[in-house]
C-alpha cells in the first residue's frame, strides 16, 4: 500500500534521525569527556578567577567582610584619583617596548655568535645561560650592589675612565635602563631558543643564496629571518606577557636602593626613585594585599589583562611578520 | 596560520596573561568571646621576632604566663610579617593565629576598621583595666582607630638624638643642642667636606637618610594629622610646613640635595655594623633606643651620647618630647578562643613585671605607665633618656588610619619633591596632599 509504504518510509526516516541525534549526542558527550580536564582547569583557574576579578572590581571589598556593590567607584578612583596608576602604567609600557625589544635582539645576537664560534662555544653558552638560572632576588641584589653610585665597582671604573657616573637605581632617569641591563644579563633563555632555531635553518638555502651573490646581510634578511619568524613571535609575545607581570626585580631594586625597610612612621616609597620602578603588578599586590582594597586591585588586574591581550592580538595580526605569513 | 589555531593560541595567551587572579577567599568571621578560659586550651601566638635573643626573651615571657595559667598553652610562631598576618586573618580557620603582634603601628587602623582584630574594650572593661590609667597617651593613640581599641602596646620605641662625643669635642660643642637653630649650627660645625663629598657630615637630613623621615622629624613640632572629623590636616596645620621648611633649610646649609644624596649612597646597611653613625660618617642621627644596644655590640669604641631630639625655637619649653611608636598586639576576630587569648594579651601588655622583664631583655622601652616608672627597668643612661622621652606627655605619634600608612606616603612624596627642589610651592603641594589623603581614606571606607 502506498500509504503504508509512505508511513514505513517516514517511520524509518524518523528512526534514522533519532539514531543520528543519539549518535551525535553520544559523540558530543564523548568529546566533552575528553575535553573535561581542560574545561575543568580553564573554568576553575581562568574563567572563575576572571569573572570574580571583574565582579570585585565593582565592589568595595576588604577581604574580611562581605563585598558591597560600589558601581564604577573603583574604576574612577584608579583612573582619576590614584596617583600611582599612571606612572606605573607608563613604566610598564616603557619596559614592554624597550626591555622586550632589547632582550629579543640580544638573545638573537648572542645565539648567532655562539653557534658560529668554533672554540670555546660550550663555555660561552654556559656563561650566557647561567645568569638565567640565578634567583631573581639574588640577581637584583647583586646588580644594586654593582651599580651603587657611591660605592659600586661599575661607577668606580667609569669614574677612573673619566666617563659619566649614572645614578642607576638611585636616579629616576637611569633606574629603568638599569633594570633593562639586569634583564639583558639573564637573556640566556632566549639565546637557547634562538640557537635551536638558527641550527634548524637548512644550510642549502645559505649556499643557494651565496651562489646568487647574497651578502651576509641579505642572507640574514632573506634566509635566516623568515625561518626565525615563528620563534621571534613566540619570544616577543611571551616577553610582553612576562614584562606585564614584572614584579620582583623592580620591587627589590627600589627597596634596596632606597635604603629604607619601612616601619612605623616610615613608609617604604613605592617605585623608588620617584616612582620610576613602579609597575602595575606591584600596585595590584599593594592595594589588594597590603591596603585591603581588593576592588581597586581588581581594576588594575583587569587593565593588565586587557593590555596583555591587546598586545598579543596586535602582534598576532602582524603574523606575516612574526608567524611566517601562513595565516 | 588558520583562524582556529589562532583562536586557540589567543585562548592560551589569555590563560598565560591573566595577571593575578584575585580569588574570592573570604575570612571566616565566626570568632567570639564565648570560650571558657578556665578550660584546658591551646592558643596560637604569631610574632615577628627572629633574633635568637629576642625569641628567647618572648619565650621567657610566655613561659612565665603559662606558669601562672597552667590551663592555657601557647603555640608560638615567630618571624611573622604583616603580609602573612593579613593573609592568615583573612583565611581564618584552625591554623590561623588567635593572638597576633606586629612591629608597625601603621596597620592598626586597617586591623580595627576591617574587623580583622577584635575590639578589646569590652575585655578591658570586664577585667577592670582602665586604658587611660594604664598606657601613656601616645601608645593608646596608635593602638586604636575611631574609638575601636583593637590592639594594645607591647613595648614601645622612642626616638631621640644620638651624637658623637668625640666629634662634638673636636668641634668645640659642649653638649647636645636643644633647639633647631642650635642643631643647625652644630650640624654645620660638625660637617667636614672632602672634595665634592664629605669626610664627616653633621647630620643627614634627607628623608631617605634612614630614620630621618618626615613623620619622625615632624613629631618635634607636635603636628595634628587629622581633624576631629577625620579629614587631613596637613595643609591647615602650619606645623607640617614649618617642619619641611626647616628640613629643606638644613639640606641647603649642608651642601644641597644632590651632594647629600650622593654621600648617602656611600652608607652601609642601616641595621648592620656599617650604619653611618656607627662608622662616624655622620656625627648626629635621629634613631630609636635600639641603636644604643647595636653600638655597644658592633662599635664599642664609639663614644656617643643620647638626648631628646631638639624642638623648634618657639616650642623650647617642650624640649624632651619625641616620636613614639612600638610593637602592637591584638586578638584575631576569627579566633574561637578570645577569652583565653585575652588573658594572654592582658598579661603581655599590662603585667608590670612581664613588661619590664621583656623590655629589659630586648632593649625596648616599656609600654605601661607603671612599667616606665618601675625601679626594675634598665637604669642604663641611654635607656633612661628614652624612657623619659616615652614618658613625656608632649611626645606623639602618627595616628591610625583606615588605609594604614598611605597618608604618610602622600606626605613623604611632598617632602621628596620639596627637598630635591622639584617642587618649590610647599603650600600648594600640602593642599594637594590633603585632598589626596582625604580621597584615599574615602576609597578605603
Amino acid at each position: 500500500m502506498p500509504l503504508t509504504g509512505s508511513r514505513d518510509r517516514t517511520s524509518s526516516f524518523l528512526d534514522q534521525r533519532v539514531l543520528d541525534v543519539s549518535a551525535r549526542r553520544r559523540e558530543t558527550l564523548r568529546n566533552l569527556a575528553f575535553l573535561s580536564p581542560w574545561l575543568l582547569g580553564t573554568g576553575l583557574f581562568f574563567l572563575y578567577p576572571l569573572a570574580s576579578t571583574a565582579y570585585f572590581s565593582f565592589t568595595h571589598y576588604n577581604g574580611f567582610g562581605t563585598a558591597t556593590w560600589d558601581g564604577l567607584d573603583n574604576w574612577r578612583f584608579v583612573f582619576a584619583d590614584y596617583p600611582f596608576f599612571w606612572p606605573a602604567l607608563r613604566n610598564t609600557l616603557w619596559l614592554v617596548v624597550v626591555m622586550v625589544t632589547l632582550r629579543v635582539v640580544a638573545g638573537l645576537a648572542i645565539g648567532m655568535l655562539v653557534i658560529r664560534i668554533k672554540r670555546g662555544a660550550g663555555l660561552l653558552r654556559t656563561l650566557f645561560y647561567a645568569p638565567f638560572l640565578a634567583p631573581p632576588v639574588a640577581g637584583t641584589l647583586a646588580f644594586v650592589f654593582l651599580l651603587n653610585p657611591g660605592t659600586g665597582p661599575v661607577n668606580t671604573i667609569l669614574g677612573r675612565l673619566g666617563l659619566g657616573e649614572p645614578g642607576w637605581f638611585n636616579d629616576p632617569a637611569w633606574s629603568k635602563p638599569a633594570l633593562t641591563l639586569l634583564a639583558l644579563w639573564g637573556v640566556g633563555d632566549l639565546m637557547v631558543i634562538f640557537m635551536a632555531a638558527l641550527l634548524d635553518v637548512p644550510k642549502e638555502q645559505y649556499e643557494a643564496a651565496e651562489l646568487d651573490g647574497a651578502g651576509s646581510v641579505s642572507r640574514f634578511r632573506f634566509v635566516t629571518l623568515p625561518h626565525l619568524r615563528p620563534i621571534l613571535g613566540f619570544a616577543v609575545i611571551t616577553g610582553v606577557i612576562a614584562t606585564m607581570q614584572y614584579y620582583t626585580q623592580p620591587l627589590i631594586a627600589g627597596q634596596v636602593a632606597s635604603g629604607q625597610i619601612g616601619g612605623s612612621g616610615q613608609q617604604v616609597e613605592p617605585g623608588y626613585p620617584a616612582k620610576s620602578t613602579l609597575t602595575l603588578p606591584q600596585l595590584v599586590y599593594n592595594l589588594g594585599f597590603q591596603r585591603f582594597d581588593i576592588g581597586a586591585a581588581c581594576v588594575i588586574a583587569l587593565v593588565l589583562f586587557a593590555l596583555s591581550m591587546a598586545f598579543a592580538a596586535a602582534l598576532m595580526r602582524r603574523d606575516s611578520v612574526f608567524l611566517g605569513g601562513d595565516g | 596560520m588558520t583562524r582556529t589555531p589562532r583562536r586557540r593560541l589567543l585562548a592560551a595567551i589569555a590563560v598565560l596573561s591573566l595577571p593575578l587572579a584575585v580569588g574570592a577567599c573570604t575570612g571566616d568571621s565566626g570568632g567570639g568571646k564565648t570560650d571558657n578560659p578556665d578550660a584546658d586550651v591551646t592558643i596560637t601566638f604569631w610574632h615577628g621576632w627572629s633574633a635568637d635573643s629576642e625569641v628567647a626573651a618572648i619565650q621567657a615571657t610566655i613561659d612565665a604566663f603559662e606558669k601562672d595559667n597552667p590551663n592555657i598553652h601557647v603555640k608560638v610562631v615567630g618571624g611573622i610579617t604583616d603580609d602573612k598576618i593579613n593573609q592568615a586573618l583573612r583565611a581564618g580557620g584552625p591554623q590561623a593565629p588567635d593572638v597576633v603582634s606586629s612591629f608597625t603601628t601603621d596597620n592598626v587602623g586597617q586591623f580595627c576598621s576591617s574587623g580583622a582584630f577584635a575590639d578589646l574594650s569590652s575585655f578591658m572593661a570586664d577585667s577592670g583595666v582602665d586604658p587611660a590609667a594604664t598606657f601613656p597617651s601616645a601608645q593608646l593613640s596608635y593602638t586604636q582607630y575611631d574609638g575601636n581599641q583593637c590592639a594594645l602596646p607591647l613595648l614601645s620605641d622612642a626616638y631621640g638624638l644620638y651624637y658623637n662625643k668625640d666629634a662634638f669635642a673636636a668641634a668645640g660643642i659642649d653638649g647636645p643642642p636643644k633647639t633647631m637653630s642650635e642643631f643647625d649650627a652644630d650640624a654645620v660645625k660638625l660637617t667636614k667636606t672632602s672634595g665634592d663629598s664629605y669626610s664627616q657630615l653633621g647630620f643627614m637630613p634627607t628623608y631617605h637618610g634612614y630614620e630621618s623621615s618626615i613623620s619622625h622629624l615632624a613629631a618635634q613640632w607636635s603636628p595634628t594629622y587629622f581633624t576631629a572629623d577625620g579629614k587631613s590636616n596637613v595643609a591647615a596645620d602650619p606645623m607640617f610646613a614649618q617642619a619641611m621648611e626647616w628640613q629643606k633649610g638644613l639640606v641647603d646649609k649642608l651642601g644641597g640635595y644632590a651632594k647629600l644624596e650622593k654621600y648617602r649612597n656611600t652608607f652601609g646597611d642601616e641595621w648592620g655594623a656599617k650604619n653611618p653613625f656607627m662608622t662616624g660618617q655622620v656625627a648626629m642621627a635621629i634613631d630609636g633606643e635600639w641603636r644604643a644596644g647595636m653600638i655597644q655590640a658592633d662599635a664599642p669604641d664609639l663614644d656617643f651620647g643620647v638626648a631628646p631630639f631638639p624642638v623648634p625655637d618657639d616650642q623650647a619649653d617642650t624640649y624632651g618630647k619625641g616620636y613614639i611608636t612600638g610593637t602592637i598586639v591584638g586578638i584575631a576576630s576569627t579566633s574561637q578562643k578570645q577569652n583565653a587569648a585575652w588573658r594572654f594579651v592582658k598579661y603581655l601588655t599590662t603585667d608590670t613585671d612581664a613588661v619590664v622583664n621583656f623590655a629589659n631583655a630586648i632593649h625596648n622601652v616599656p609600654s605601661t605607665i607603671d612599667a616606665l616608672a618601675s625601679p626594675d627597668v634598665s637604669q642604663d643612661e641611654a635607656m633612661q633618656t628614652f624612657i623619659a622621652i616615652a614618658s613625656n606627655p608632649a611626645s606623639n605619634t602618627t595616628p591610625a588610619s583606615p588605609n594604614g600608612g598611605a597618608y604618610q606616603l602622600t606626605l613623604q612624596d611632598v617632602g621628596y619633591a620639596y627637598e630635591s627642589g622639584k617642587d618649590s610651592d610647599l603650600k600648594a603641594a600640602l593642599t594637594k596632599a590633603a585632598e589626596q589623603i582625604d580621597t584615599d581614606i574615602a576609597q578605603a571606607q
